[in-house]
């Protein structure tokens, strides 16, 4: 079926099968090769992005689920994602950085929702994400200070 | 044209004086064979194999060995820009194909660092050296009144200075220096050397950009899966692909003969039922569909319980004598005040890197190009070379960026299973590997049992050691009924015990291999570090003594021993981090209710790591507070960076301690994905506090690594100071402790 998909302010019209996952109309069909494939249930969170802003994994949604909506994957840009870029910098966060589109995605639907979160509030939505180079640490330090450097611009 | 220079290799090796280490044709200087020809013209400056300078002053850096998260890209990078007095803005590095050009790429046993170092200097330093030459030629001055920094060459004598980039005509002119002229920097000279760089790939990895083994895309190309017999070695008897090809976007679906590696290297592929599509779902849909009977062959009836047992019954009785013993155990155990024995567990573990295994081949005829996430291209070139018949030069292994690698990408089955199928269809193919099939088809890290039996005298010393261990080893892999540990895999933590032991026994027990054996982070340090350190703390407790003391004890007077690679281990230094750990996690402390402290201490890849543990055990589940390590690896070529290795390592060594478990049942791993193969997640993790010993002036040891062995028994010795219950099976999960 063609299937309308507004990533990163760009629109993609695309012949897909509806089940499809759309992890792989955004990576195979699409191209864009920044949201990665990790487990494919639901279990890593390496293939998250935001849906009409809500954070889903792209390996558990049929692409017909996304038809006709908005999707911010880590090749976008948005306020949040661009303090957590600045703070996973300033931190060093990445080992691999295989994880870390997934990680950057959670942690700003996190901060979308979540103007300054408590190191529970941010284990809560993060613990979904594994890194498996374990960069929880420095990952929990950058958004912590991208909160820092938000307060600091407004 | 600036003319090339004829040396022949033996030349090389003289001029650079680098016969024993990794790079002999790592200069720019042609050798007769075209490709080691470097493009020399009027554009670019072109030193050596690994500095391009260009004359906007922009400096591309090869970098030789593969990136998988321990940040080396930096690290040398780093090392040749120092060196070379680059400015930092101006380095870009790109990453080498695999080719023996580049001497030896295999990135693997935390080395790279350690036996790259001064090759690297050295390669900045010939170039800086170039760089003055060409300048003082220019001002008409002896090269010896230049200086260079920060891009700019100076005229000591006019204070006048030339751009780097300025200088890219004049030193192509220049010949090579000649070995013994390069004068490397003094430590307190170093501006980027030891220091804190961050990753120059960071815009990348923040942006979706850095192109890993799956994210290649070429024009034409087809998605492989493929199903693989659930036990080792299995094979198709039959099948039935109809529904496989029904799925929408399957193209075909054919049997792929597994390749038999020859003995003693390479490591071949399964085989099984492939499916190419045109999508990477439509194939891992259609490897769904298939219909097989598989014959498990001859470890169909293999089970890791049963094993286990097995492993145990041998350690209970006398093995195989490993050759380094010293005094008499048994007459130290009759005259013993105290006997301790005690048996322990490491469960067979699988690698699970966040990216699967997967790569990209296009098999032309002549030709194979492939481009995949692989630490050690070079065996995957050769490797390819035997199985495809084509020679090794008309193989371009282009590597990608690795999406963790721990081991497992070490192993180039998955290369040459892309080769296969594209050889098969004629045309590039990316084969993918599902993450079940990951879990399911790993070379896996061995699974052990050990025994220990210990004395002590009426002072509480420890008077006599005997250690039993057993476990498939990675020599299996290689060569069929390799059924004892090879002498290298024990002197990972055993036979290098690095306690003052009058009385000391090792013995090595019978371990079949029923599975593909490999080695992953940190290798049979896990086993060493885990039965090791767990004893101490069972002996310390035995003699009423505190842990560090005991351990301190032990380790005896200072004292060096002479290793093997030019690397003496020095009692002093282990003391040392011990107690830099002890005071850091202000060891003695009063703690609360609950909560409890472990140590353990471990020598490997050369360096000296403690480490302290604070677990809380409420309702007899555990969590993980606090972490904190100290490591002494000589040179810390990047601060930041190897503080982010430990850790990650400490992450890494929980997720074994919490849930690594593979288990066999008639032949197949049980485990599928994360839901039942768990990984240590953000609400696992502890505060941890890692700590750098300053020790510039000794020569840099492994990183990566040594910060993995200390952490399970930490957390196990921790757990037994909170509640007097001994942990000895891993993981915690099995006894239902998290
Ligand atoms: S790939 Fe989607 S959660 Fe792992
Ligand atoms: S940085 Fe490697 S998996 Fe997270």
């Amino acid at each position: 079926m063609i299937i309308n998909l507004l990533i990163n302010g760009k629109l993609h019209a695309i012949e897909a099968p509806e089940e499809m996952p759309l992890l792989w109309a955004i990576r195979d069909i699409i191209g864009l090769t920044g949201t990665k494939f990790g487990c494919g249930v639901s279990q890593c969170g390496a293939c998250s992005v935001l849906l009409d802003g809500q954070l889903i994994k792209s390996c558990s949604l049929p692409v017909s689920g996304a038809d006709g909506k908005e999707i911010l994957t880590i090749e976008g840009s948005s306020e949040n994602l661009e303090f957590l870029r600045q703070a996973w910098s300033d931190g060093n966060v990445p080992q691999c950085g295989y994880c870390q589109s997934g990680q950057l995605i959670a942690a700003t639907s996190l901060l979308d929702t979540t103007e300054n979160p408590t190191d529970n509030e941010i284990d809560a939505v993060m613990s979904a994400n594994i890194c498996r180079c374990g960069t929880y640490t420095r990952i929990k330090k950058a958004i912590h200070k991208a909160v820092t450097l938000k307060n600091e611009v407004i | 044209m600036s003319k090339i220079h004829r040396i022949d290799r033996r030349d090389f090796v003289k001029l650079l004086g680098l016969a024993t280490g990794g790079i002999v044709l790592g200069c720019s200087i042609g050798s007769d064979k075209k490709d080691f020809i470097p493009t020399i013209d009027a554009e670019g400056f072109h030193p050596n194999l690994f500095i391009h300078l260009e004359k906007n002053g922009n400096i591309t850096i090869i970098a030789s060995r593969s990136e998988m998260g321990q940040g080396i890209r930096t690290s040398l990078a780093s090392a040749i820009a120092d060196e070379l007095e680059a400015d930092w803005k101006y380095i870009t590095v790109e990453q080498a194909i695999g080719h023996e050009k580049y001497g030896n790429q295999n990135t693997d046993g935390s080395r790279s660092v350690r036996t790259q170092l001064t090759p690297m200097r050295k390669m900045g330093a010939s170039a800086k050296m170039m760089l003055l030459a060409a300048a003082a030629k220019k001002w008409n001055i002896a090269p010896k009144d230049c200086s260079a920094k920060n891009h700019f060459v100076i005229n000591k004598i006019t204070k006048e200075t030339l751009f780097f980039g300025d200088l890219v005509a004049e030193a192509s002119l220049i010949s090579l220096p000649e070995e013994d002229s390069i004068q490397l920097k003094k430590v307190e000279d170093f501006k980027f050397i030891g220091k804190t760089l961050k990753s120059v790939d960071l815009k990348d990895f923040t942006h979706g950009t850095a192109a890993y083994g799956m994210d290649i895309r070429l024009p034409n190309m087809k998605f492989a899966a493929i199903a693989r017999c659930p036990v080792a070695f299995g094979t198709v008897k039959k099948f039935n692909k109809k529904y496989a090809e029904e799925v929408q976007g399957v193209e075909s679906v054919f049997e792929l003969p597994r390749l038999i590696p020859p003995t003693g290297k390479f490591f071949g592929m399964f085989g099984g039922m492939t499916v190419i599509a045109n999508n990477t779902w439509a194939a891992f849909q259609g490897k769904a569909n298939l219909k097989i009977e598989w014959d498990g062959g001859a470890n169909a009836s293999f089970d890791s319980e049963t094993f286990k047992k097995t492993l145990t019954s041998r350690v209970h009785k006398t093995g195989k004598l490993v050759p380094g013993g010293k005094g008499n155990v048994r007459s130290a155990f009759k005259a013993a005040v105290k006997i301790v024995e005690a048996t322990y567990h490491v469960p067979f573990l699988a690698h699970t890197p966040m990216e699967v295994p997967n790569a990209t081949a296009w098999f032309q005829g002549n030709n194979i190009e492939v481009w995949a996430p692989v630490q050690d291209p070079q065996t995957a070139r050769s490797e390819l070379s035997h199985f495809f018949e084509i020679p090794e030069e008309n193989i371009t292994v282009n590597v990608t960026f690795l999406g963790g690698g721990f081991g497992r990408k070490s192993k180039s089955d998955f290369v040459v299973e892309a080769v296969a199928i594209s050889k098969q269809i004629n045309a590039p193919v990316q084969v993918v590997w599902t993450r079940e099939d990951d879990v399911q088809h790993d070379f896996y890290h061995a699974t052990s049992a050990q025994y220990l039996k210990g004395s002590l005298d009426r002072n509480g010393n420890v008077s006599g050691w005997l250690q039993r261990v057993g476990f498939p080893s990675i020599v299996s892999s290689f060569t069929p009924f390799s059924e004892y540990a090879s002498g290298f895999e024990l002197n990972q933590g055993f036979t290098n015990n690095p306690y003052i032991l009058k009385n000391f026994r090792l013995e090595n027990v019978q371990a079949e291999a029923n599975i593909r054996i490999g080695w992953m982070r940190s290798v049979v340090h896990i086993h060493s570090g885990f039965g090791i350190n767990s004893f101490i703390d069972e002996l310390a407790f035995a003699a009423k003594k505190d842990p560090i003391q005991f351990h301190l004890n032990l380790l005896g007077p200072d004292r060096t021993i002479a290793g093997s690679a030019g690397f003496p281990f020095h009692s002093k230094r282990f003391k040392n981090v011990l107690n830099k750990t002890a005071s850091m996690a202000n060891w003695g402390k009063k703690l609360p209710k609950n909560h409890g402290l472990g140590v353990a201490i471990h020598y490997s890849f050369y360096s000296y790591v403690a480490t302290i543990v604070e677990v809380s055990v409420i309702d007899k589940k555990v969590k993980v507070e606090n972490i904190w390590t100290s490591i002494d690896c000589g040179l810390a070529l990047n601060k930041d960076n190897v503080k982010n290795q430990l850790e990650g390592a400490a992450i890494f060594g929980m997720s074994i301690a919490l849930y690594g478990k593979i288990s066999i049942e008639e032949g197949a791993v049980a485990q599928n994905n994360f839901y039942d193969y768990q990984m240590t997640r953000m609400k696992d993790a502890p505060n941890i506090h890692i700590n750098i010993v300053d020790a510039m002036n000794e020569p840099p040891t492994g990183v990566g690594e040594p910060g993995v062995p200390v952490i399970a028994p930490a957390i196990c010795n921790a757990i037994f100071n909170a509640t007097g219950e001994r942990v000895r099976s891993l993981p915690l999960s099995d006894l239902g402790m998290v």
